[in-house]
């Protein structure tokens, strides 16, 4: 369809402003991050002066990379967890017809909703007394609320979109339901594992009121805590350039899988619609 | 003879349905059982310290005052009547007003903002993927993070807002946008609608992507103008999918807690529900009162979740409508 040129115009200066809009901030720490000294207080928009000083620093006070390794291993197997529990449920959840289905399905729903703060007292207590307080398994422990209802409720709905006759096949061979999830299901559904598997990973991730409270020491913090921790010896000196260098340290890798797996990323959070 | 042969038919289905069933409830047992200890038993014990005068460092101490937390009457010896409880504590009642704020504000901007951007992802040009790709960047990075980021670049000091609102003469001081109690809000709202607004614009544009393309043509064709078509055929259709993507974010905005404890601790002008329950439970030891406020909070994103199921957005059999 042809269009004047000022209308093309003023669609590229939209689509300009909103990629603008999208990537400054953080474009804006990464140069503040290669800023030391009396530099970091002059406002410039373009680097100069790259040092990686800051980069040195973060990396060498305190347990940085510790909390990196922490957030890890807690997000990884949060997944591992949750998906293991999820595919078997989704798939008696969309596959096979009982009483209740409907009733579970809302259930899984509204807990997804729950607002973490009103579960904090309940699970502080359990978590202590089940010994696991200031371990990065009381993180593991909780996380659950939110990823598995998530997996759940997204594997559901890419499940439903299986073709029924790949199914029936199978049980006219003789497959046990175990025999067509490992069989038939999962191969067939391994990018949705994926997509539902980073949707789940990024949530852990990010977490941050239950880290806050369950874990009390530098060495059994995640990163999210860590960063949000970061200060100096009085509000007048808190440390931008390695806040700052800290930031892009833990976002690169998400902004990464971002761009790889745009797609799949795009199609989870439409099905699933739950977290944002 | 006919009928024999059907029911030799019939009986090894049925046995495969039973069969089926019992897999079926096999399956489900390790996430059922999950959830009731990591979400259900946790929910209930909350409920139960609300009405009990337990401290953090006495778990297992507390006594049941029942709604002593809640609202309590008090006559003092002049005649004087005393209400305490979180339902006559004005910190509470400020908190649920910034909570309702903060969520309706944001939500609406994230609504338009998320239907402009899908309206224009929706359009075919060249180098589209990228800017998809950087429209979800804001999602991606952690909440924590862009507090930070934004903290620095609201900083009234050395922050780049105040330079370029200074710059393009739109403010003749440095505006102390995190610490001000008038400014405070703000921040905390765009830094919200900044990150959220890549989540509206994608389930938007799920919607967009769901409308048949022939009625676009069918409008250009009989010359309906463009913005008279948005209105009129392109809203209403994605509106259902509008609507969802913001009834789940207003309840995603009612506990927001992360943002606003990293960006604008300690103001009054942005404690949410969530930032003074934990305030109550944790740092001030006032334990019960803060498990009172949660199930409150609990209860009114209950009693929305309720409506919305209620009126029928939600699609449990897969079905389309």
């Amino acid at each position: 369809m042809y269009r004047p040129w000022y209308q093309v115009a003023a669609f590229y200066a939209l689509v300009g402003v909103i990629v603008l809009i999208s990537i400054f901030p953080f474009y804006y720490a990464v140069i503040t991050s290669f800023k030391e000294g009396t530099a970091l207080f002059k406002v410039s928009y373009l680097p100069s002066n790259i040092t990686l000083n800051n980069y040195i620093d973060v990396f060498q006070s305190g347990n940085f990379l510790r909390n990196i390794l922490n957030s890890v291993l807690v997000a990884t197997l949060v997944v591992v967890l949750s998906l293991l529990m999820a595919v078997t449920a989704a798939y008696a959840l969309s596959r096979v017809r009982f009483r209740g289905r409907s009733s579970l399905l809302l259930m899984i729903l509204s807990v997804s909703m729950f607002p973490q703060i009103s579960l904090l007292a309940g699970l502080f207590e359990l978590i202590r007394a089940l010994g696991l307080y200031n371990t990065i398994w009381a993180l593991v422990f909780s996380y659950t609320i939110f990823s598995l209802p998530f997996t759940v409720w997204v594997l559901t709905t890419f499940m439903r979109e299986l073709p029924v006759e790949i199914e029936e096949a199978a049980i006219v061979d003789g497959a046990t339901p175990w025999q067509i999830i490992t069989k038939v299901f999962m191969p067939l559904l391994w990018p949705a594992l994926v997509t539902t598997g980073l949707l789940a990973f990024i949530g852990a991730w990010n977490e941050f009121l239950f880290a806050l409270t369950f874990v009390i020491s530098d060495k059994t913090r995640t990163v999210p805590v860590a960063i949000a921790l970061l200060s100096g010896s009085s509000i007048y000196e808190i440390p931008w350039g390695a806040i700052m260098a800290a930031a892009v340290v833990v976002t690169i890798p998400l902004v990464v899988l971002v761009i790889v797996f745009q797609r799949k990323i795009v199609a989870g959070l439409t099905a699933g619609g739950v977290k944002g | 003879m006919k009928a024999a042969a059907t029911a030799a038919v019939i009986a090894p289905f049925s046995q495969l349905r039973d069969e089926q069933l019992r897999a079926a409830r096999l399956f489900l047992l390790p996430m059922i059982a999950a959830l009731l200890i990591v979400a259900a038993w946790p929910l209930l014990r909350t409920f139960y310290f609300s009405f009990t005068d337990t401290s953090l460092t006495d778990l297992y101490g507390g006594q049941f005052v029942g709604f002593e937390n809640y609202l309590t009457k008090r006559e003092l010896k002049s005649g004087r009547v005393l209400w305490r409880g979180v339902l006559a504590d004005p910190n509470w009642w400020n908190a649920v007003w910034n909570t309702l704020y903060f969520s309706v504000v944001s939500v609406f901007f994230e609504m338009v903002f998320g239907i402009i951007v899908a309206l224009v992802l929706h359009q075919e040009f060249k180098g589209r993927g990228w800017v998809r790709a950087a429209v979800l960047i804001p999602w991606a990075i952690p909440t924590i993070v862009s507090a930070r980021m934004w903290g620095w670049m609201l900083n009234d000091q050395f922050g780049m807002i105040n330079d370029i609102l200074l710059r393009l003469s739109i403010i003749d001081t440095k505006i102390a946008w995190t610490a001000s109690s008038d400014t405070a809000m703000t921040a905390v709202l765009v830094v919200d609608i900044w990150k959220t607004t890549p989540f509206m614009a994608l389930l938007t544009l799920a919607g967009l992507q769901l409308i048949p393309k022939d009625i676009y043509e069918a409008a250009a064709i009989d010359g309906v103008h463009p913005v008279r078509t948005f209105f009129k055929v392109t809203l209403p259709l994605v509106w259902p999918a509008v609507m969802v993507a913001v009834i789940f974010r207003f309840l995603d905005a009612m506990r927001v807690f992360d943002l606003i404890y990293v960006l604008t601790p300690n103001s009054k002008a942005t404690k949410t529900m969530s930032v003074i329950a934990r305030e109550n439970l944790i740092d001030f030891d006032k334990f019960a009162y803060g498990s009172a406020q949660s199930t409150l909070l609990f209860l009114i994103i209950g009693s929305i979740t309720i409506l919305y199921i209620w009126l029928g957005r939600v699609d449990l059999e897969g079905g389309r409508k």
